[in-house]
C-alpha cells in the first residue's frame, strides 16, 4: 500500500499531533540532566545529614547550591511531568478523565516547582 | 450487511496474555519497577518541596518536618525514596543505553536488569551508611 503522506510531511516527521518525537526527546534530555543533578542533591543531603535549621539555611543560601537545586527541581519536575502523562495516557481510557488528569499533572508540577524555587530565592536573597 | 451485528453485540473478545499469566522475568519486573519508582518519585518531590519551603520560612515548621523525617515511619519513607531515586536513575541509564541500540540482546538485557536492582540496593546502602556516619550515629 502506498504511503499517503506528502514528502514534506514525511521529512517533518511530526505526525497528526504536530509534536513528533518532542516528548520522547525531552524525556531523554531531562533524563541526562537529572543524573548529575540528582547526584549533587544526594551528596548535599548526605553533607547536611544531622544538620539543624541554621546549617541547612546556610548551605541552601549559597549561590551555587541554590542554582543547582533550582536546576534539579526544574529538570526533575519536567521529566516527571512527561512520565506521569505517559502513565495517565496508558491506563486512563475515558477521554474526559484523561484530559482532566493530564491537566492536573501539569498544575502539580508547576505548583511544586514555583513553591520550591520561591523558597530557594527567599533563602538566597534574604530573610 | 446491517451495521448492527458488528456494533451492537458485545461479544467477549479474546485478549492477549497479560501480567497475571506471565512468568516474572527480570526484564519485565525491572520494567515495572522503573515505572513504579518513577510514580513514587513524582510524589516524593513533595518531600523535597516541604524541606525547601520550611527551611525558607519557619524554624518550627522545619523542625516538625525534620522530626517526621527522623521518625521510624519517616526513615522508612526516606529509605524507600533513596532506593527509588537510585533505581530509577540506573534504570534510566539502561534505557539511554538501549536508545543507542546497544545491549538489547536477550541475555545482555537480563544481565542489565540484575545489574539495575543490585546496583540500586548497593547505592542505597552506601548512601545511608555515609549519611549516618556524617550524622554521627543512628
Amino acid at each position: 500500500m502506498s504511503d499517503m503522506r506528502t514528502p514534506l510531511a514525511k521529512v517533518r516527521g511530526l505526525g497528526s499531533a504536530k509534536e513528533g518525537t518532542d516528548h520522547f526527546w525531552r524525556q531523554r534530555l531531562t533524563a541526562v540532566s537529572n543524573v548529575p543533578l540528582t547526584l549533587f542533591f544526594v551528596g548535599l543531603l548526605i553533607a547536611l545529614s544531622g544538620g539543624n535549621f541554621a546549617d541547612v539555611r546556610a548551605s541552601l543560601s549559597n549561590p551555587f547550591v541554590g542554582l543547582v537545586l533550582a536546576l534539579f527541581m526544574i529538570s526533575g519536575l519536567y521529566h516527571m511531568r512527561i512520565g506521569m502523562q505517559v502513565i495517565i495516557e496508558d491506563y486512563i481510557h475515558g477521554e474526559g478523565l484523561k484530559i482532566l488528569l493530564v491537566m492536573l499533572n501539569t498544575f502539580f508540577a508547576i505548583a511544586v516547582g514555583v513553591a520550591s524555587i520561591f523558597a530557594l530565592l527567599k533563602l538566597a536573597f534574604g530573610g | 450487511m446491517s451495521k448492527s451485528t458488528a456494533t451492537q453485540t458485545a461479544r467477549a473478545r479474546p485478549l492477549s496474555p497479560h501480567l497475571s499469566v506471565w512468568r516474572p522475568t527480570i526484564t519485565y519486573v525491572m520494567s515495572f519497577a522503573h515505572r513504579a519508582t518513577g510514580a513514587a518519585l513524582y510524589f516524593g518531590t513533595l518531600l523535597v518541596a516541604a524541606w525547601l519551603i520550611t527551611a525558607a520560612t519557619s524554624e518550627s515548621a522545619f523542625n516538625t518536618v525534620q522530626w517526621i523525617f527522623g521518625s521510624w515511619v519517616g526513615r522508612v519513607v526516606l529509605l524507600g525514596y533513596t532506593w527509588a531515586l537510585m533505581h530509577h536513575m540506573l534504570g534510566g541509564l539502561r534505557h539511554l543505553m538501549w536508545d543507542t541500540g546497544a545491549a538489547l540482546e536477550k541475555h545482555k538485557a537480563s544481565k542489565l536488569g540484575w545489574a539495575t536492582i543490585i546496583g540500586s540496593v548497593t547505592l542505597t546502602i552506601l548512601i545511608w551508611a555515609v549519611g549516618l556516619a556524617v550524622r554521627g550515629g543512628f
